[in-house]
């Protein structure tokens, strides 16, 4: 047989809450819902689930978010005077779009055909998007962090700085689409929702290493960034959550879940600590500067697995669908 | 030379017609021999006949088998059936109808196919007889199009790094021949041909099934109106597309993708202006 709840006693537990089947007892509410039930073919995924590493795509939006809104920090330090802010947000920016880059590549199946990126250029593909993205914003971050780091060609850095600040928001925000252009469901159905997590998460990130980078008299705007960008986070996520259906769910259970519990608590603290009481003490604002950027880790990593554990259930991809068949008269 | 051009060649595909499969899996047989497909290892999944599993990277075709206490439509096998005293079903009565449907998966080629739409590399492309095909010395595993996929069809081959799928054998489409599976196929249920002619020729089998009083016969991946365009490889089921693991309603992603990016480039726009906000006001 081929309805779950007929044959797979290896099932999540939450299988049998979904389908109405009540094993032993016999307690608890009887479904309101009719038909909750939904068929699938031995509890086997419809989708293939993504085959990247949490640790090299998750890592890698978490880099390139940071280093993104860390240019735009650094642009405007440099801009109103404030070096130290300026200097660690360039050093920052180039170290965190080199480790996104070498993410990158280390998770592709073929590393030493990376350039086959530069092949083609194709607006329906966010990750050819970001590819071009990244080979200008990259070289523009880089000269504006060595010019900055050793004084050499001082006016290069300056409009590096600045043309790596205009290209910061894109390289933070094109990896929502990239994320959300997929099949799976609980990244898909967030798509209006999700680039405003992004940024919002990004922007804190780079607001917790202007704090940790910057002394306090600088690092005002930092402190504004965190805590701007922990409420645009946490509103775009709650937004987002509302209005995905079923494939909210993963956001709240297991390994995503936790993730994205241990994101609310890391940028609320973030923005608390560093935000607030960072004006007044160091101590504060170091702590929560490593809040926020913990806090913008767990967001990409929570969203990430919880997308995994989506495609890995076919009641994510069956339910929806056969709802919106059900509302067509099909 | 008149100027005016012909169309070359008619977009091709597969109509699978489940209701005739007896499950011998000669198509995965084909496929794996005419492709040099890697084998996948001697699995036994325990839950049917089934121990391939489904489609990715080293199967490209795939037989469902499933169980279900149901008479077979159309069937009238007279009231005096003779109890052969085989076990029952769990929590089944003994001596119910008993059905088993068999069906032969494949990659759709879909019409819109999102795998196509999100390689960043061009490695996937459309070819002339209107199919998806993967270019293996270009792809450099990067394995977008396998989320991507809304079947679950294409996926990375783990010591090879790249992504293979079905072809609809590029290679024996090009030399005029049928693709390997249809070719091995004993009761035609995979028949090979002219998209339009396969497609009328579906309509009327399943008006038949119809008439035979088999009303859960239905078609999928035939209606060129729905979320993939339509799809190259299509079927006749015998029950809902979810029983066989086919999702339901698939729709390619890359139809929300111009509301993703009006989305990022506001999201970009208020990350900047945002952040830029942080330098007014106190020079602290």
């Amino acid at each position: 047989m081929t309805d779950i709840h007929e044959q797979d006693s290896a099932a999540p537990p939450d299988r049998t809450a979904v389908t109405g089947r009540r094993k032993g007892r016999g307690r608890g509410e009887q479904p309101m819902v009719p038909d909750a039930s939904f068929a699938s073919y031995y509890g086997r995924p419809v989708l293939n689930k993504p085959t990247w590493q949490a640790r090299d795509i998750a890592g890698y939006f978490f880099l390139g978010g940071l280093a993104g809104a860390s240019s735009v920090l650094a642009a405007g330090a440099q801009l109103t005077g404030r070096p130290a802010l300026a200097r660690g947000c360039k050093a920052g920016a180039l170290v965190a779009i080199s480790g996104s880059l070498f993410a990158l590549v280390h998770d592709l199946g073929r590393p030493a055909r990376f350039v086959n990126m530069l092949r083609v250029a194709k607006p329906t593909s966010p990750m050819s998007v970001g590819t071009w993205l990244l080979t200008a914003y990259g070289p523009a971050a880089g000269a504006a962090a060595v010019s900055e780091l050793t004084g050499l060609l001082p006016r290069v850095g300056r409009v590096a700085s600045v043309a790596a600040g205009l290209l910061g928001p894109a390289v933070a925000a094109y990896t929502a689409p990239l994320l959300a252009n997929t099949a799976v469901p609980t990244w898909h159905a967030g798509h209006r929702d999700l680039p405003f997590v992004f940024v919002g998460s990004a922007a804190a990130a780079a607001g917790g290493l202007g704090m940790l980078v910057a002394p306090v008299a600088e690092a005002g705007p930092a402190r504004r960034a965190v805590l701007t960008g922990a409420l645009c986070e946490l509103t775009a996520a709650a937004r987002m959550e509302r209005t995905m259906g079923l494939a909210a769910e993963p956001l709240h259970t297991g390994r995503g879940g936790t993730l994205m519990r241990a994101a609310r608590a890391l940028t609320v603290t973030g923005a608390v600590l560093g935000g607030m009481l960072g004006r007044r003490s160091r101590a504060a604002a170091v702590l929560g500067g490593v809040a926020a950027l913990a806090g913008s880790a767990c967001t990409r990593f929570g969203i990430f697995h919880a997308g995994v554990a989506s495609a890995e259930d076919p009641k994510y991809t069956v339910r929806p669908q056969r709802e919106r068949l059900r509302a067509s008269g099909l | 030379m008149t100027g005016t051009c012909e169309d070359p060649q008619p977009r091709v595909g597969f109509f699978t017609d489940t209701s005739v499969c007896i499950g011998c899996k000669a198509c995965e047989v084909a496929c794996k021999e005419w492709n040099a497909i890697p084998d996948t290892g001697l699995d036994f999944t325990g839950k049917s006949y089934d121990n391939t599993g489904g489609l990715g990277a080293d199967t490209w075709r795939h037989v469902a088998f499933i169980e279900q206490r149901k008479p077979l439509g159309g069937q009238d096998t007279g009231r005096s059936t003779v109890d052969l005293g085989m076990p029952a079903m769990p929590g089944q009565e003994e001596g119910s109808e008993f059905r088993w449907l068999m069906a032969s998966d494949v990659c759709k080629h879909c019409t819109h196919a999102a795998c196509l739409d999100v390689c960043p590399t061009g490695a996937l492309f459309r070819t002339e007889f209107g199919t998806v095909v993967v270019q293996e010395d270009i792809c450099n595993g990067c394995g977008y199009c396998v989320p991507a996929c809304p079947y679950g069809v294409i996926d990375q081959r783990e010591d090879d790094g790249r992504v293979w799928k079905c072809t609809m054998c590029y290679d024996r489409l090009g030399a005029g021949q049928e693709p390997a599976c249809a070719k091995a196929c004993p009761t035609d249920s995979i028949q090979f041909g002219e998209l339009d002619v396969l497609r009328a020729r579906a309509d009327e089998r399943l008006a038949q099934l119809h008439d035979a009083g088999i009303d859960d016969a239905q078609l999928y991946g035939r209606d060129p109106d729905d979320g993939v365009g339509g799809t190259s490889a299509f079927f006749l089921l015998l029950d809902r597309p979810e029983v066989y693991g086919l999702p339901p309603d698939p729709v390619v992603t890359t139809r929300d993708l111009p509301t993703m990016w009006r989305r990022a480039a506001t999201a970009a726009g208020a990350l900047l202006v945002g952040l830029a906000a942080t330098f007014l006001g106190s020079k602290r």
